[in-house]
């Protein structure tokens, strides 16, 4: 498989603060991703390298083997598109917010939105389960509906690649299950590329084929979640006890935790 | 009902607004007129006293309405877009403040009479300038992606100018202080019509330049950085809109002074009735603006007449009260 995106060597942050640095990261085509780390490990920092948001200080990164500072906004926008951890809207329509993810399509002055659109939108409501909604303000859903909402716009955008940063964070187990099983059957069915913060262990040994651990602003190690999520590097990482298992179903790594108490009583 | 039909009933609805502001705007004042008397007068042409009062007095002040209530509430639209923060109006970033304390620096110096009837308008559009570039330099240029920096940087200079003012008033002659408080309160009547061309079409060229970024005005509704995400060059976007709106008060506030609320309240009421889409937004809040400003001056120069009241005390109160209605109904529905 190709890589949709390869970042070589990169160093990046805020002014005179936090840095992400080194950072070498191949993700190939069509592949389920997902960035692990402890708070302040530089997670968001990476993803606003990639979205663009931050510029790079050093290094490169590779979008479909165009080196990405040569896009545009626009061009950028209709390969990547980004699903934030919060969403924060006035009062508009369901259907006019998904409709927001075909701006990169329109010049300056494009004003009105083609009938494609409107089908490019309908669909990926559909999709995500959200068509009903279309009329509603965004302020009356409840928090997974506005993911589900805001999934549906980021896919109006038509990327090659999808960033979610911590998509499940507000949401109950069944909300959870329910975004990432949305994620899997993108990935699967449309070939999307996923690349995704997550915070909950579980979920990222369960859902994703490919973890990249960070800590201290640099890849602490990346590879399959087998490899990734061993108790040792999750105990040095995150500075806390673990026991690590294989789900009986699936087969995939499980993380649990011991409380203090329990410790201190061994 | 579509969405697009409901735009245009819209535009129709605030054209026939701002038709019915001319048209009573014209008849009304010290002399009224019938709207026969008026196409009688219009066909005698020129040399006839009341030709002159419909054309050289009535019709140039509505024009400098329109031009200053459309800017204004432009303004006011675009600025409460760029900084997500609807308390925002053209005068929170101290350009009025600047254009004030200029303005009163020439007449308290006494300069005014050496360049007659401009030296005022142009003292207070230096000092729009300077206060433009100052919140550019010290923000705009160096912020990046922080537009609450620029916010700050703005009303910062706001305080500083006004303490500055009363400074100058305090030390004012009389006369002085009565042109200084004149100035600020406000008012369409200008004569030099270059300025009031000037300030118009500098109004339609500010509505013609907005809608270049009228898309980037929605997606900076859910901030810069998800802007960003959906290709806008947020930073750019910022900085253009900042210009546009800043010229555009600094203008009005050149030729007219300072009047209050338009830019507040009439995006709040495009707002509301017509909602957030900055695509019917930006003309809406043009034309609502435009026939508002030139309504409030119709009731400012006849009320009292032959005296007049400063048409900021019109836009205040009218329209202070005509939006506390307006929400409170909009809230109960």
């Amino acid at each position: 498989m190709p890589d949709i995106l390869n970042i070589q060597n990169l160093t990046c942050g805020y002014a005179n603060s936090f840095h992400i640095r080194d950072i070498d990261i191949k993700i190939s085509s069509g592949s389920f991703t997902g960035i692990i780390g402890p708070n302040g490990s530089g997670k968001t920092t990476l993803f606003k390298a990639i979205s663009g948001v931050l510029k790079a200080k050093e290094g490169t990164l590779w979008l479909n083997g165009k080196n990405i500072a040569n896009f545009s906004y626009k061009e950028k926008a209709k390969q990547i598109a980004v699903v934030s951890q919060s969403l924060s809207v006035d009062s508009v329509r369901v259907e006019d917010f998904v409709l927001m993810g075909r701006m990169p399509y329109h010049g300056r002055f494009s004003f009105f939105e083609r009938k494609e659109d409107y089908e490019i939108a309908h669909r990926y409501m559909k999709l995500t389960g959200t068509y009903h909604l279309k009329n509603k303000l965004m302020t009356q859903l409840s928090g997974g509906e506005q993911q589900l909402v805001d999934i549906a716009r980021a896919l109006s955008q038509q990327p090659d690649l999808l960033l979610l940063d911590e998509p499940t964070s507000h949401l109950d187990i069944g909300h959870q299950v329910q975004i990432l099983n949305l994620l899997q059957k993108l990935n699967n069915d449309l070939q999307l590329s996923i690349l995704m913060i997550i915070h909950d262990l579980n979920l990222a040994g369960e859902y994703c084929d490919f973890l990249v651990m960070m800590s201290k602003g640099k890849i602490y190690i990346q590879g399959s979640p087998k490899e990734v999520l061993d108790y040792k590097h999750i105990e040095n990482v995150y500075d806390t006890v673990v026991v690590t298992d294989t789900n009986p179903v699936s087969g995939k790594p499980i993380v649990l935790l011991v409380s203090d108490k329990v410790l201190k009583g061994k | 009902m579509s969405r697009n039909l409901k735009y245009s009933i819209i535009i129709l609805f605030l054209l026939l607004f701002l038709l019915f502001s001319f048209i009573v705007s014209i008849i009304f004042g010290e002399v009224s007129f019938s709207l026969h008397d008026i196409l009688d007068i219009l066909k005698s042409g020129e040399g006839n006293l009341k030709y002159a009062i419909l054309m050289k007095i009535r019709l140039p002040r509505i024009i400098l309405g329109i031009a200053v209530g459309g800017s204004l509430s432009l303004s006011g639209a675009i600025l409460q877009g760029i900084y997500r923060n609807p308390l925002v109006e053209p005068y929170t970033l101290g350009i009025s403040g600047g254009a004030a304390l200029a303005v009163s620096l020439v007449i308290v110096l006494g300069l005014q009479t050496f360049a007659s009837a401009l030296a005022l308008p142009l003292a207070g559009f230096a000092g729009s300038i300077a206060v433009i570039f100052f919140v550019y330099v010290f923000s705009v240029q160096r912020a990046n992606l922080q537009s609450n920096n620029m916010l700050l940087t703005g009303v910062m200079i706001s305080f500083i100018a006004s303490s500055l003012m009363m400074l100058l008033m305090a030390v004012a002659s009389n006369e002085s202080l009565r042109s200084i408080i004149f100035w600020t309160m406000g008012s369409l009547d200008e004569p030099n019509v270059l300025l009031i061309k000037v300030a118009f079409w500098a109004s339609l060229s500010g509505l013609f330049f907005s809608y270049f970024f009228a898309r980037d005005l929605n997606a900076l509704r859910l901030g810069e950085e998800k802007a960003i995400h959906l290709g806008v060059n947020s930073t750019k976007a910022i900085r253009f809109l900042f210009i546009i709106a800043s010229l555009l008060t600094g203008i009005s506030v050149a030729v007219a002074g300072i009047i209050g609320f338009v830019g507040l309240i009439i995006p709040h009421i495009m707002r509301l009735f017509a909602g957030n889409d900055y695509r019917i937004l930006l003309l809406s809040s043009f034309l609502g603006g435009a026939g508002f400003l030139v309504l409030s001056d119709t009731l400012a120069r006849t009320i009292i007449s032959p005296n007049e009241l400063p048409v900021g005390v019109i836009t205040g109160i009218v329209g202070g009260l005509a939006f506390m209605l307006i929400l409170r109904k909009k809230y109960t529905i």
